[in-house]
């Protein structure tokens, strides 16, 4: 056994930083704050590169297979003899993997949001936030257990309200904060509620005994089954419930679009590279579960993916909004992921989904991180987030121009860049999975071209617009992020990952399969052309198509309603037929019965509060008389 | 002990003593006075002390001491008592014990 304690600091440096910054931060220079936070996640980010490379390469664990190990453990509450919850590090190829992703992105977003943030009030309170967003998210990542994941999870969902409500002077961010909060806390309770289904039938919350091929969740296949479906499968439903939340799936997307009101590094950071994909992580990481007993709850998955990936591709091609258009743009990818999935088997090259989610989460988060900083950059630049107000900045621009083509190119699927190869696996998953759902993935792919170009053009190109002040370059402290998450975005395609994260540990084989790649990238390629005719100079063209496609088109500018449905469930049944009941309820019978008391109180009070009158010898005949009637009561009476 | 006064007559001069302090404490209004009346029940106990030492237990001095004890402890009760006496006289212009009734309800 190697010796991986030291991991133990990875989570526990951000921590520290977040106390030392929370409680000290506002007697130092803000500067400082920023720096510290800064440089904690710079050790966070070697740490878990060294973990990497040892865990991966030099440490040579790979002989059967990469195994989960624990690096560290310790029992938190002890419930009954067999089920305790811990906290501890585990450490596994997925968990690997997330480390980079979280560590390197949390550390481009710490000093991107150096120069973005400058200036700003709060600039020491957004860093002690992000301090304390990469503990929880680090934690998460590295659970031993579901408890503690679940634990985590909340911790993060806590970090993304107190983020998305930075600017809580405006009440848009407030009302976008707490939406956020209670949507994924509404779909929290349908994790919690599987967590109690799944630990009740295998007495664990332990992953690795969870996930274990002789372990006691495989035994639940054939278990009591409710309305044709087996209670584990109902349990691992109920855990996806959980995932769908955090990760904005349909119908419980509502939140991330509005969560764009919080600071665009925030954006980038939790709506875009890491928080939202704790849900694919969450079926990742019960992967074996879900495959082996239930593969119901991964057709659930893998439909959910699919649907919600081509619904928000639909409404992402008519927002004007630049980061909402992303927001919808991270939806329909990580319903990519979700899809890839629930598309995938256990093992070899069945397994090849389970590798190809994972993969499209790695490349995902290079650049779609890039893509929300490079529109930091932008709004930075122009003070607006309206695509309608921009146009024509690749002068004014030009490293973040270059960054954001690279990013576009790279999510539309162009070889060589990375999202071209895990978007090619997923396609590859799912055409031996589902013919529908490859033939829905594959319109998407088309779609992400259409609108990623849609978006670059009518920000870099389009009609020449004419600006207050002329727009500038960001500071170095912005434009060197974007340069190295370009990189990421560029060169992570060619990691191996079907030799390092695969559903069972061993490596195996996969090739590029022209059949599907070719169209795939011929798709792309549609796209972007048709986007290059519609939006590379003002034309007359959208506007039409716009009317071509009448009440859809508008439907899908109203993001099909949703967010009605929504008031309309809440507002009219919801709170007529549940919370009024309940709010009489609690106001005239509980309240009530609370009143009284203190009435029945207040009122014998005031009766007797005359006795103390503040005289001496009121009190001393008082005293003398009860002496003497004493006297009298044990000499004569007793 | 012959021809000396029988213990009957001490307790009847130091019950007298006692209920007269009782009834100057509840009847006077001046703090003074008052102060004065408590001196006179602890001086009917101090008898008592004295008188039962006397008839009960000729040979100790326990009484005795007890009633030293007392007058000790009354004399710093006094002096305590007086700068009280004092202070209220300096806050309200008076020591007239109707007039210091602020803490009541």
């Amino acid at each position: 056994m190697i010796d991986y304690t030291y991991t133990l600091l990875i989570p526990l440096i951000p921590l520290a930083v977040f106390l030392f910054t929370g409680l000290a931060g506002h007697k130092m220079n803000p500067k400082v704050s920023g720096l510290i936070g800064t440089t904690g996640l710079f050790a966070v980010t070697i740490l878990s590169y060294l973990t990497a490379i040892r865990y991966f390469w030099t440490d040579h664990l790979h002989g059967s297979g990469y195994q989960a190990m624990k690096a560290f453990e310790i029992e938190w509450l002890h419930l009954t003899e067999k089920l305790t919850i811990n906290l501890g590090v585990l450490l596994d190829p997925i968990s690997v993997m997330m480390l980079i992703v979280v560590s390197t992105v949390s550390f481009m977003v710490h000093i991107y949001s150096l120069g973005y943030m400058k200036g700003e009030r709060g600039f020491a309170r957004f860093f002690t936030f992000l301090s304390l967003f990469s503990f929880s998210m680090l934690g998460l990542v590295l659970a031993t257990n579901i408890f503690q994941m679940y634990i985590f999870w909340e911790l993060v969902g806590v970090s993304s309200f107190l983020l998305i409500g930075f600017y809580y002077e405006k009440p848009s961010a407030v009302a976008a904060s707490k939406k956020a909060f209670i949507v994924t806390r509404f779909a929290d309770l349908g994790f919690l509620i599987g967590i109690l289904m799944l630990s009740f039938m295998t007495d664990t919350f332990d992953f690795r005994t969870l996930v274990s091929p002789t372990g006691p969740a495989m035994l639940q296949a054939g278990s009591a089954t409710f309305m044709g479906l087996s209670a584990i499968t109902w349990a691992l439903i109920f855990i996806f419930m959980g995932g769908a939340g955090k990760s904005a799936m349909f119908p419980l997307h509502i939140w991330l679009p509005d969560a764009m009101e919080g600071p665009t590094p925030v954006s980038a950071l939790i709506h875009a590279a890491t928080m939202v994909v704790a849900g694919v992580y969450l079926v990742a990481r019960l992967f074996p579960v879900y495959s082996m007993v239930a593969p119901d709850a991964l057709h659930v998955v893998a439909w959910v993916g699919g649907l919600s990936s081509l619904f928000a591709a639909i409404i992402a091609c008519t927002q004007t909004d630049i980061k909402r258009v992303l927001a919808y743009s991270t939806m329909s990818q990580i319903g990519y992921m979700m899809l890839a999935l629930g598309v995938s088997g256990y093992g070899g090259h069945d397994g090849l989904g389970f590798m190809a989610g994972n993969f499209h989460l790695f490349t995902h988060a290079m650049f779609k991180a890039l893509l929300f900083l490079g529109a930091g950059a932008i709004i930075h630049a122009v003070h607006s987030n309206d695509m309608r107000d921009m146009g024509g900045l690749r002068k004014y621009l030009p490293i973040t121009h270059i960054t954001f083509l690279i990013a576009c190119l790279t999510i539309a699927g162009i070889p060589p860049l990375s999202g071209f190869f895990s978007k090619d696996e997923i396609l590859v998953a799912a055409y031996h999975h589902s013919m529908p759902l490859f033939i829905i993935e594959f319109a998407v792919a088309g779609l992400t071209a259409f609108y990623m170009f849609r978006l670059y053009y009518s920000i870099f190109w389009g009609k020449h617009t004419h600006y207050h002040h002329t727009p500038h370059e960001a500071p170095a402290t912005m434009t060197i992020p974007l340069m190295i998450l370009a990189f990421g975005a560029v060169f992570s395609g060619f990691l191996p990952f079907h030799e390092l994260v695969t559903s069972d540990g061993l490596p195996f084989e996969a090739h590029i399969n022209y059949g599907i790649a070719i169209p795939s990238v011929l798709i792309g390629v549609l796209g972007i052309v048709v986007a290059t005719l519609m939006y590379r100079k003002e034309t007359a063209v959208p506007a039409k198509m716009a009317g071509g496609f009448g009440s859809f088109y508008t439907w899908a500018y109203h993001k099909f309603y949703m967010d009605e449905v929504y008031l309309f469930v809440t507002k009219k049944i919801l709170f007529n037929l549940v919370s009024r009941p309940v709010a009489w309820f609690d106001r005239h019978i509980v309240d009530g019965f609370m009143n009284l008391i203190a009435r029945v109180i207040e009122k014998s009070s005031y009766l007797i509060k005359g006795l103390q009158s503040g005289r001496i010898q009121q009190y001393g005949y008082v005293f003398v008389t009860g002496t003497i009637v004493l006297v009298i009561i044990f000499v004569f009476i007793l | 002990m012959t021809g000396t006064i029988p213990l009957q007559y001490f307790l009847i001069i130091s019950t007298l003593m006692f209920f007269t302090g009782i009834y100057g404490f509840l009847t006077r209004r001046n703090l003074i006075t008052m102060l004065m009346s408590i001196e006179l029940i602890l001086n009917s106990v101090n008898i008592n002390f004295v008188a039962f030492n006397r008839f009960l237990y000729p040979d100790n001095l326990h009484g005795h001491f007890f009633s030293l004890i007392v007058i000790a402890v009354a004399a710093a009760e006094a002096a305590v008592a007086i700068a009280i006496i004092i202070n209220i006289y300096r806050n309200f212009r008076s020591i007239d014990v109707d007039k210091v009734d602020e803490m009541k309800f």
